[in-house]
This record gives structure tokens, C-alpha cells and sequence, in this order.
């Protein structure tokens, strides 16, 4: 009898605790997902909305680097189509350049202006992000792509 | 010569591996034993001769050529041995035979002993077949280049030289607690002796693998320019799933050791850290995530360690199944005990390792299904966060309470003064870091462990005060040390997590910044020359409270690795981190420099804490080897123990 309560006690503890680590896992997970997307298919699916996380990938556009009043970075990512402009307070990655791959990961403010919390680039010459390559080929077809030597990941 | 004969070595390795296995699981017996030895030895010297090839800069090796340079430091050319994929998976068997070859050493011999050297010879065999077989660090180059290419320059750093052995000690040692485990659910012998002598390889494991993830967040604080330490990125929740996991074992073998409940739930995460440890790996190996730290990723590399880790885990929990259910359930006990304690200390961190593992395996599964998303911070904070500051509000509970039965008046009013004080500090920093309702929790938090845990060390002194401390078991200090590193730990982290604050200025010579009452004066650039980088570094003049003094943050480009790295400098102060790094050049105007600056308060607290839960599990190890130490005997050894904790106030007798 004793065995049989201890035991009951023990489930109901671990499914009172699995549920509610559930759905907050549900409830968290609608609100902190961040989509991937190039810019193109960022436009044409109306998906910049103010307060919406975002990955964007693609290549910073060359000669679209400039500052803000604070010394944050603005750029703009392009996929040749369409750009979307990215504000950075932080300092970029060493291998931040014009023309180079970059994702960057943020919210959209009410401006639709990406607010990025980081930016990634190519990291050195073994790797770059995946996002990276395939938004590449994507674009470029293998050919775009293979200006990077290999493809570094599956 | 040299790394044909470390290649020699390796085979030798594979065989006496091989042979470990077979005899272990059969035989068993001195062979057994000394072929564990010999397989460690072997590993180590393969080890040997490729550090030597990498200090010697032989070049005619592929691995030395692509990822080492003449003129890299000596140090780093040693770290370079295990810097790279290759290495790193020698690093692998090696650590992974050196458990094999300690347990020879030092376990008693008998079944138990015999089938576990016999499970790590097996793991120890797939290993070293995959190093040798998919990623060979021997190969040599038909024509030997002049010169290396040397190794990605963000890894040219100290704690990051030291973080591997460090983090394989930890998650590799895992599989010989995984082997142990196994042995035990073969021999039918998963009991309280079991479990005594599996604590020492998982606290060893679990503390290295603190410091290993430690190591690592340090690095990417001030390595990365960007002073964050924890990303919630997947190959950073690679190792903080085991460690959640190995948490968890290290507290419920104590239930087990002392009481001898909760045997099955504890081999159940015994098997599943190595599991999930290995899943790790694959996660980091196989290029199937997008990460900051990946490297070397090659989808075959991911497709053998899959297989790896479906042979190992599906072979373990098979195992289980069929021969956890003739494992006795031992006393039972009531909710309001110590073990119903660590139940809740159980549940709690393995449902926060799974929501990590939700969290990490999302986007890939997302991926298959050609949907690319990615999970950050903010999911992780809303669900594992909770999670553990539950489970740590409960946390001072657990130590005071009796075995079996106790009861909870006693014990809330001897921690009465720790809440009282927990709130106060908690209202006080709410008020002092402007408001932050999540500040004012998280000390809350934190000095209500930090108080419950010291209150239970004046409780377990008793009357005979200061001096009767000393006399108390190591294991109990283990146990106050590390609960005391987790309170600095929460009350750092949130501190650091919800105050810091960061801006960027755009700097011409001459121009200052002002920031929190410190002024920063940029004094223009200079360049300057490295034994394999040139380095541009700024002269900054950081002026407070009257005091001077010059900073040089630099920005270095290493030519060979064509890549550079932001060096930043950090000024300590009593409660904050002032951390300054260089930027770029603003295109549009010449001679402006953009210059970061950043607080981060308490950030020593966040690394001292994780140090000192390292420190407490080694300290919990030392207690095991001590005891354990002049029981020569066999029969010594599996009596169960005499108190080693005074028993707690209203405990029934």
C-alpha cells in the first residue's frame, strides 16, 4: 500500500512539472522563434512588422554601410532583389565587409528597420553560417556559391 | 618518422582495445586490467607524438600543416594538437582510455570492475576506429608545404587552449560513468555499493566539465568583443545538457549511496549523460547546426557519430529495459524527506535539460522540414529560467531534512533568519539597480541559497561552534562550497544579465566619451607588431573619480589565417567590469574610430561562482577518495557507512 502511494505521488509530481515545463515550453516558443528569411521573401510575404524577430541573410550591400548619431552601425542586407536596412550597436564581427555574407538577428522596429542584437559573418575560411551559403546559392546558383571554395557544412 | 609511429600507436590502441572488451565481458580478471593500462598508455603516447610533430612544426603532416604556423607561440603549437577535429578526437580517446586505465588502477577488482573496463574497451574501440578510419590526424602530405596555415586566431588564447582537456575530461569522462552503469545493469548489481563507487567518476567528470564550460564562457567574454558569456547557442547547450543531467546523477547517487532508493532512476542518468554527451558532439561535429563555434563540419563525420550514438544509447537503454525492472526499489519514503527533496532537485534539472534540448533540436528538426528558424535567449529565459529558480528556492531545504521522514516547521524556522535576509538584499538591490523587479529576485534568490546553506553548516557545527567546523566531513564542505557557488552564480548572472550597459562611440584623437561617471579620452591608433599578427591599438585614457589611467584595446589581423580578432580591455573594479573594445574606422569620416564601452556588473561573481561549484565537486571527490581509502578490505568497503553528517534537528531517531 505504502509502495503503491509513494509511487503515485512521484508521477504526480514528475507530470504536474513535465506539463507545466510544456507549456511554457509552447507558449515561449511562439514568441521567441526567430524565422530565417532573405529579404526577398521577407517583403513579399509582408512579414516585417514591428516587434517581429527575424534572421535575415544575405550580403551587406556594398556601399551601404554608414553610422548612426550614436556610433551604431547601419547597413543593409541585400539578395540582389531586395535590401532590408539593419541597425547594430555593437561592433560588428572582425570579418564584417561590404559584400560579404552576414545573418543578422533581431526585431523589427517601427520604421521596418531591423534592429539586430547580433551579426554573424563568415567566420574564417573554413566556415561561414549555413544560412549564409544557401541564401548564396540560392541567389547565385552553385556557381555563386563556389566563390566561397567549399561548401562547409551539409 | 614520429607520427608514423603515433599512427603505430593508435593501432595498438584499437587492438589492446579490442581486446579489453572481449576479455572484460567474459573473463575478466588482471588481464583485463592490464590491458586497460596498456590501452591508455598507448593513446597518451599517440597523444605524445603528435604534440611533438605540432612543436616541431612537421609540415609533411596535414594536420600540423593546415592548422599550425612557425611563428605561432610554443604554447599555442602544443594547444594546436587539439585545436582542430583530428586532434581534438585523439583528445577524445585518450581522456576516454585514461578512465579506463584509472579504474584499473584504483577500483577494487571484481565483476563490477571487470565489465565496466570491458563496456569502456568498446567505447574506447569505436573511437579510436573512427579517428583512425574517418579522421586521421597522421596523414602525411606527398610534398610538405614551407609553411603551416596556421590556426583561427580567436582560438590563439589561453583559456581557450585549456578549455578541451578540460571540457573532454568532463563529458568523455561521462562515458566511463555510462560503462560503470552498463556493468551494473549486466551484473544485476545495481545497489547502494554501486552507487558508492560510481560518485567518484561522475563528480570527477561533472566538476571538469564545469570548469570546461567555464573556460569557455570566460573566453567568449572578453575574446569575442562583444562581452556576452553565454549565448544559449547549440554547442554551448551540447555540454550544458550533460552537465544538467550529471547534475542531477550526482545528487540522486547520494539517495541512492545512503538510502538505497531511486537505484533505477539513477542508472536511467547514468546511461543518459553519456547519451546526451554524445549527442553533443554530434550536434557540434556534424555541421547540422548553424553556431558561432562550429567547426570542422562534415556531413559523413555527423553520419558516423549518429550511428555511434544509436549503437551506444540504443544498446544502453535496451539494456535497461530489460533489467531495470529487477532492480529492487528499495525504503520508501515519504514526500516530505530529504530523498523526496532530491526527487525535486531530480525532476527539475531534467526537465531544464530538456527544455535546452527542445530548444537546440528545434531548428534542426525545423531545418528537415525546410523551415529555417533559430530559438535564442528569450525562449530559454522564459522556461528554463523558471525552472531553476523554483528548484532553488527549495534548494536549502534539501540539507537540513532528515532521510525518510522530517518535518518542515523546524526546519522554515531555523532558515527563518536566510529568508528574512534573502528579502531584504533582494529589496535593496531592486531599489539600488533602479527599479528591476528581476534584479531584486535574483538576489533574492541567490542569497537565500548562499544564507540556507551557511546556516546549515552552524547547524551541523552544533553547539561546539568555530572549531567543531573543521571537523566536519569534506563532503559536507563540498557540498556548502558548491551550493554557495550557485548563489553567487544566480545573484552574478542576474545582475550582469538585467544592468549591464553598453554604447558605442564614434572617437576622433583628441575626443572623449562619458559614460556612468567614467570619462574616456581616445588618444589616436598605433600599430604595432606580434610574433605572427599586427596589432592596431589604441591609447585610451580612462579617467574616474580622479584617478588616470591608459587602456589599449586593440584590433589584430593575423596575415596567414587571413582573419583578426578584437582584443578588449577590462578594467576591474569592486562590483563592475568597465570593458572597452576598438571597432572599425567610419568609412564616410576618416580618423573616426568606433569605440565600444561597456559595464558589467558582477561578472567576476558569475566566473567565481562556477568556480567554486567546481571547487565544492572536487572537494566531494577528495571526501570519496579519503574514505575510501583505508578500506582495503573488501568488506569494509560495502558496509554500509557509519553518519558521516550529524543527524538533523527533528529527525526521528
Amino acid at each position: 500500500m505504502r509502495k503503491r502511494s509513494q509511487r503515485l505521488w512521484l508521477i504526480g509530481a514528475a507530470a504536474v512539472l513535465v506539463l507545466g515545463a510544456g507549456g511554457l515550453a509552447a507558449v515561449a516558443l511562439q514568441d521567441s522563434v526567430a524565422f530565417f528569411a532573405a529579404p526577398s521573401e521577407l517583403i513579399e510575404k509582408d512579414m516585417i512588422k514591428a516587434g517581429k524577430s527575424a534572421r535575415v541573410g544575405g550580403l551587406v550591400e556594398v556601399g551601404s554601410e554608414t553610422h548612426g548619431s550614436n556610433g551604431e552601425l547601419l547597413f543593409r542586407i541585400t539578395d540582389g532583389d531586395h535590401t532590408v536596412p539593419v541597425v547594430f550597436e555593437g561592433i560588428p564581427p572582425d570579418l564584417f565587409r561590404e559584400g560579404q555574407g552576414v545573418v543578422a538577428e533581431g526585431k523589427f522596429d517601427a520604421d521596418g528597420r531591423l534592429v539586430a542584437k547580433r551579426v554573424l559573418a563568415k567566420h574564417d575560411e573554413n566556415y561561414m553560417p549555413k544560412e549564409i551559403y544557401d541564401a548564396m546559392r540560392k541567389k547565385a546558383g552553385p556557381d555563386g556559391a563556389g566563390a566561397y571554395e567549399k561548401e562547409p557544412t551539409s | 618518422m614520429i607520427a608514423e609511429l603515433g599512427h603505430l600507436l593508435a593501432f595498438l590502441a584499437l587492438a589492446t582495445a579490442a581486446a579489453q572488451s572481449v576479455l572484460g565481458l567474459t573473463t575478466g580478471g588482471e588481464a583485463t586490467r592490464r590491458l586497460a593500462v596498456a590501452t591508455g598508455m598507448f593513446t597518451a603516447l599517440a597523444m605524445l607524438t603528435l604534440i611533438i610533430s605540432f612543436v616541431r612544426l612537421d609540415f609533411s603532416v596535414a594536420l600540423v600543416a593546415a592548422n599550425s604556423h612557425s611563428q605561432k607561440p610554443l604554447i599555442y603549437r602544443i594547444a594546436g594538437a587539439w585545436g582542430n577535429h583530428e586532434g581534438s578526437m585523439l583528445l577524445w580517446c585518450v581522456i576516454m582510455s585514461a578512465y579506463g586505465a584509472a579504474a584499473a588502477l584504483w577500483m577494487r577488482a571484481d565483476r563490477l570492475r571487470d565489465r565496466a573496463l570491458g563496456v569502456q574497451g568498446l567505447l574506447t574501440l569505436g573511437s579510436l576506429a573512427y579517428l583512425l578510419f574517418a579522421s586521421s590526424p597522421f596523414l602525411r602530405l606527398a610534398v610538405p608545404p614551407l609553411e603551416g596555415r596556421g590556426m583561427n586566431p580567436l582560438l590563439q588564447d589561453p583559456a581557450v587552449a585549456l578549455h578541451p582537456p578540460f571540457l573532454y575530461t568532463g563529458y568523455v569522462g561521462l562515458s566511463f560513468v555510462f560503462s560503470i552503469a552498463a556493468a551494473g545493469l549486466i551484473n544485476g548489481s545495481i545497489d547502494r555499493d554501486w552507487a558508492k563507487r560510481v560518485r567518484p567518476w561522475a563528480l570527477t567528470a561533472w566538476s571538469a566539465l564545469t570548469v570546461g564550460i567555464a573556460l569557455g564562457a570566460i573566453w567568449a567574454y572578453y575574446e569575442l568583443g562583444w562581452g556576452g558569456w553565454w549565448f544559449w547557442d547549440p554547442v554551448e547547450n551540447a555540454s550544458f545538457m550533460p552537465w544538467l543531467v550529471t547534475a542531477a546523477l550526482v545528487h540522486s547517487l547520494i539517495v541512492t549511496e545512503k538510502r538505497g532508493s531511486m537505484a533505477a532512476w539513477t542508472v536511467f542518468l547514468a546511461v543518459l549523460a553519456f547519451c546526451l554527451a554524445l549527442l553533443g558532439t554530434f550536434l557540434v561535429r556534424s555541421g547540422v547546426m548553424t553556431s558561432v563555434h562550429a567547426f570542422a563540419t562534415d556531413p559523413t563525420r555527423g553520419i558516423v557519430l549518429l550511428i555511434g550514438l544509436a549503437i551506444a544509447g540504443g544498446a544502453a537503454l535496451a539494456l535497461y529495459a530489460w533489467r531495470a525492472p529487477k532492480i529492487p526499489p528499495g525504503p520508501e519514503f515519504d514526500p516530505v524527506s530529504r530523498e523526496g527533496a532530491l526527487v525535486l532537485n531530480n525532476l527539475f534539472l531534467s526537465v531544464g535539460a530538456a527544455l535546452v534540448l527542445v530548444g537546440t533540436v528545434t531548428p534542426m528538426f525545423a531545418q528537415a522540414l525546410n523551415v529555417s528558424l533559430s530559438i535564442g535567449e528569450p525562449y530559454f529565459q522564459l522556461t528554463f529560467a523558471p525552472m531553476m529558480a523554483v528548484l532553488l528556492l527549495f534548494m536549502p531545504l534539501a540539507p537540513m531534512s532528515a532521510w525518510r521522514k522530517t518535518e518542515l516547521k523546524p526546519i522554515l524556522r531555523r532558515l527563518a533568519p536566510a529568508g528574512i535576509l534573502a528579502v531584504i538584499a533582494g529589496g535593496f538591490a531592486m531599489i539600488v539597480g533602479g527599479w528591476q523587479p528581476w534584479l531584486g529576485f535574483g538576489v533574492l534568490v541567490g542569497v537565500w541559497v548562499i544564507a540556507g546553506v551557511v546556516l546549515d553548516l552552524v547547524r551541523r557545527a552544533g553547539p561546539g561552534g568555530a572549531g567543531r567546523l573543521f571537523k566536519l566531513p569534506l563532503a559536507v564542505w563540498g557540498m556548502t562550497i558548491a551550493h554557495i557557488g550557485i548563489g553567487l552564480f544566480v545573484i552574478g548572472a542576474t545582475a550582469e544579465t538585467v544592468t549591464r550597459s553598453e554604447r558605442t562611440f564614434p572617437l576622433q584623437r583628441g575626443e572623449s566619451a562619458t559614460m556612468q561617471g567614467w570619462t574616456f579620452r581616445f588618444d589616436g591608433v598605433r600599430q604595432v607588431e606580434g610574433p605572427n599578427y599586427n596589432a592596431t591599438r589604441a591609447d585610451i585614457t580612462v579617467t574616474h573619480d580622479g584617478r588616470t589611467d591608459v587602456i589599449h584595446p586593440e584590433k589584430r589581423i593575423y596575415p596567414i589565417a587571413q582573419s583578426g580578432t578584437t582584443e578588449v580591455s577590462i578594467r576591474k573594479t569592486a562590483w563592475r567590469d568597465v570593458y572597452v573594445a576598438l571597432g572599425d574606422t567610419i568609412r564616410e569620416e576618416p580618423g573616426v574610430w568606433r569605440i565600444r564601452i561597456a559595464f558589467h556588473p558582477l561578472i567576476d561573481w558569475v566566473f567565481g561562482g562556477a568556480g567554486l561549484i567546481a571547487l565544492g565537486g572536487f572537494i566531494s571527490l577528495t571526501a570519496k577518495l579519503r574514505r575510501r581509502a583505508p578500506a582495503t578490505d573488501a568488506a569494509a568497503a560495502t558496509t554500509p557507512e557509519a553518519t558521516t553528517e550529524t543527524p538533523p534537528a527533528g529527525a526521528p531517531a
